[in-house]
């Protein structure tokens, strides 16, 4: 290692490059001083550090395992590639890493109100379980099309003890969850603390939340070590906001023999509107709170994303991933909605593991990569979530549900 | 971040002169919103016409944005609705120029950040100064993150408002005041735009905390509506805000109704030291 290059792992904000800063309402300035001093305190507190430790081995059952998976890799050129596997966490995916975080610092601020805002619902599941561990009042604003299409996630939540709030402006997805979440937030910042579910949003928020999720990558980082003796080829994740892909990548940021790839949601194809991939088709602009890359037209408005994954269906995504894409250190490609539904029957069909379709979008552009990279080469895949909360989808798109269903 | 402006050499803020001259007549500014586009382009520029004339001292024109995180539902409606009749950014220019043309009225903007930055700082601080604006209200650019702005501004001689909120503290408030030409505006309460019953007692103490911070100009906007409220708040501040009830008066009685409203908030901003 160079001692004349500096650490890429050492950035925490509030600006990344160009990217990130607060463009926010004055009223939100003192929550956010408070959230990132008391963050910094307890970031140099071995109490806390243990509290969450412990939660994590008990509670989530971390550390999440690694599985080689050799029947699909047959599809990938032969590259062997390896799921870190956040989809066993409890709550079903990698969210959970980040709400137990921001949930335990709720406490030593002394509120006792939590709100969210969720997409695929998994990140408002994740903070509906962790006010019900912790006995706090949680909200969860959800766009009024998210709560159609993952209405199981809405009971979940509900079953916890959650109020979700069905979010009826704008586009009624998530970037509109994230508006009316501010809007409580602004109203209700005295007794509520906001658990922001991605590397998004205003500092301290992206340095914040890639802090709670980069257990994924120093897990996976000697996880991969111990089973084959030397790093990866490349790290993979599929990118929304971006905080499993922040959480796997940035163990491996100083490690400039390791590739990153970060896979967006291309919809149904990034030559039209509908898709979601910001990286690759967005404009740097000012989106909840911070500068990063977003989906707009020409006078800066907001446009409407789309994706079959709820999860990935966001116009804006985290500034660290739009300054790793600036400086070169991470790739960011698309990935269609056909090939991601291909990529999680493949997935099921071979190995077994059922994954999110935002996690088969990883392994869609995982299996082009390794046709690439070749027999020799090992891709570590970040497998963020389980697909059981996709089953209406998978089972709608696969024509699996009615009398006349396909079996496949 | 430095913030290194300096005071504008020989530029005086209309707006800051229309306030001073209300505080002096005995009572204080009328400020009223009206988004650009609502319920079409020109009856919305109809609509700042017609409470200019009725009494509305400065006028804010909202330019409609698609994530307005700072408004309730009575704005948000209408600037969708805005958006959805197919306003573009130069609606918000030729709206101004269109105002200017036919009042003496001050005219600032108010608008989301990103808008802005798309259309470029600079080109829209000359389109904005070109059409006779007074300069920009930003609810959700802070001086921190404003020094392109503040350069911007003071080259094109225009106002710049921040706001400051019952949560910021003495040295954000310091900065706020500092920073800000034209006024400050002063968030009544800790929430978004809307009508309320009552105007917080945190908006006093905000005033009295921005006048210890040097402020000349401190105008308070959220929740205002009635002329009640106008006269309640000029007593302790230079200049009331009110946004939601003209947009509604709008929404549901067009510019005869918006008219009408202003007229009696008007009423309510005039001779505050007879009435007290």
């Amino acid at each position: 290692m160079s001692s004349a290059k500096p650490s890429l792992r050492a950035q925490s904000g509030p600006y990344f490059g160009d990217f990130g800063g607060r463009f926010v309402p004055e009223s939100l300035v003192a929550a956010l001083d408070e959230l990132s001093a008391e963050y910094a305190l307890a970031k140099a507190d071995p109490a806390f550090a243990a509290e969450l430790s412990e939660l994590h081995r008990s509670y989530t059952g971390r550390p999440s395992l690694i599985t080689e998976v050799p029947r699909f890799a047959a599809h990938g050129g032969g590259a062997r590639i390896i799921l870190k596997r956040e989809d066993l966490n409890h709550t079903g995916s990698h969210k959970i890493n980040n709400v137990l975080g921001q949930v335990l610092l709720t406490k030593r601020i002394g509120k006792k109100r939590v709100i969210a805002e969720t997409g695929a619902g998994q990140h408002g599941v994740a903070t509906a379980t962790a006010a019900a561990l912790f006995g706090l009042d949680c909200v969860v604003y959800m766009g009024e099309v998210d709560t159609e299409r993952q209405a199981l996630n809405v009971a979940r939540m509900r079953l916890l003890g959650a109020e979700v709030v069905s979010v009826k402006t704008g586009s009624r997805t998530l970037k509109d969850a994230i508006n009316d979440a501010m809007r409580d937030w602004v109203t209700n910042v005295e007794t509520t603390n906001y658990v922001f579910g991605t590397v998004a949003g205003p500092h301290p928020f992206p340095a914040m939340v890639r802090d709670f999720q980069k257990i994924i990558g120093e897990e996976a980082r000697q996880q991969v070590l111990d089973l084959t003796g030397r790093l990866p080829d490349a790290v993979t994740a599929c990118v929304g906001g971006g905080s499993n892909a922040m959480g796997i990548f940035h163990a491996f940021l100083d490690d400039p023999e390791v590739a990153l790839y970060g896979y967006e949601a291309g919809g149904e194809g990034i030559e039209g509107l509908r898709h979601a991939a910001t990286l690759t088709k967005g404009r740097p602009g000012v989106l909840h709170g911070a500068r990063s890359m977003m989906l707009q037209d020409e006078d800066g408005q907001t446009v409407e994303s789309h994706s079959i994954s709820a999860g990935l269906d966001y116009p804006g995504v985290g500034p660290e991933h739009a300054w790793l894409a600036a400086i070169g250190r991470a790739t960011y490609l698309p990935v269609t909605d056909a090939e991601a539904m291909d990529s999680l029957r493949l997935l099921s069909r071979t190995e077994g593991i059922i994954p999110a379709i935002e996690s088969a979008h990883a392994l869609a552009g995982t299996l082009e990569l390794g046709k690439k990279l070749g027999p020799d080469s090992i891709i570590l895949v970040n497998l963020s979530g389980r697909g059981d909360k996709d089953m209406e989808t998978a089972g709608r798109y696969f024509d699996l549900l009615d009398a006349g269903a396909q079996q496949l | 971040m430095t913030n290194t402006s300096t005071p504008g050499t020989g530029y005086t803020s209309t707006v800051e002169a229309t306030i001073a001259a209300r505080r002096a007549a005995g009572g204080g500014a009328l400020i009223g919103y009206l988004p650009v586009g609502f319920p079409t382009l020109s009856e919305s520029i109809d609509a700042a016409v017609s409470i200019a004339q009725s009494g509305v001292d400065i006028i804010e024109l909202g330019l409609p944005y698609s994530d307005p995180v700072m408004d309730g539902p009575v704005i948000q409606a209408a600037t969708q609705q805005a958006l959805a009749n197919g306003f573009r950014l130069r609606h918000g220019f030729e709206a101004v120029a269109a105002i200017t043309a036919q009042v003496d009225t001050p005219v600032l903007m108010m608008t989301y950040w990103n808008p802005v930055l798309q259309y470029g700082i600079d080109r829209f601080a000359d389109d904005l100064a070109a059409a006779g604006g007074a300069g920009l209200i930003t609810p959700d650019l802070i001086p921190d993150d404003a020094q392109s702005w503040l350069d911007a501004s003071e080259r094109a001689g225009l106002d710049r408002v921040f706001l400051a909120a019952p949560s910021s503290s003495d040295e954000r408030l310091v900065q706020a005041v500092t920073r800000s030409r034209g006024f400050v505006y002063a968030v009544s309460t800790m929430g978004i735009t809307g009508a309320r019953s009552d105007v917080d007692s945190a908006a006093r103490v905000l005033v009295t905390r921005l006048r210890e911070a040097g402020s000349t100009s401190a105008c308070v906007g959220l929740g205002i509506s009635t002329p009640a409220q106008v006269r309640e708040v000029l007593e302790y501040a230079d200049g009331a805000i009110v946004g939601s009830a003209l947009v509604k008066a709008l929404a549901d009685g067009g510019v005869a109704a918006v008219s009408t409203l202003a007229a009696e908030l008007a009423a309510g901003a005039r001779d505050i030291r007879a009435a007290v």
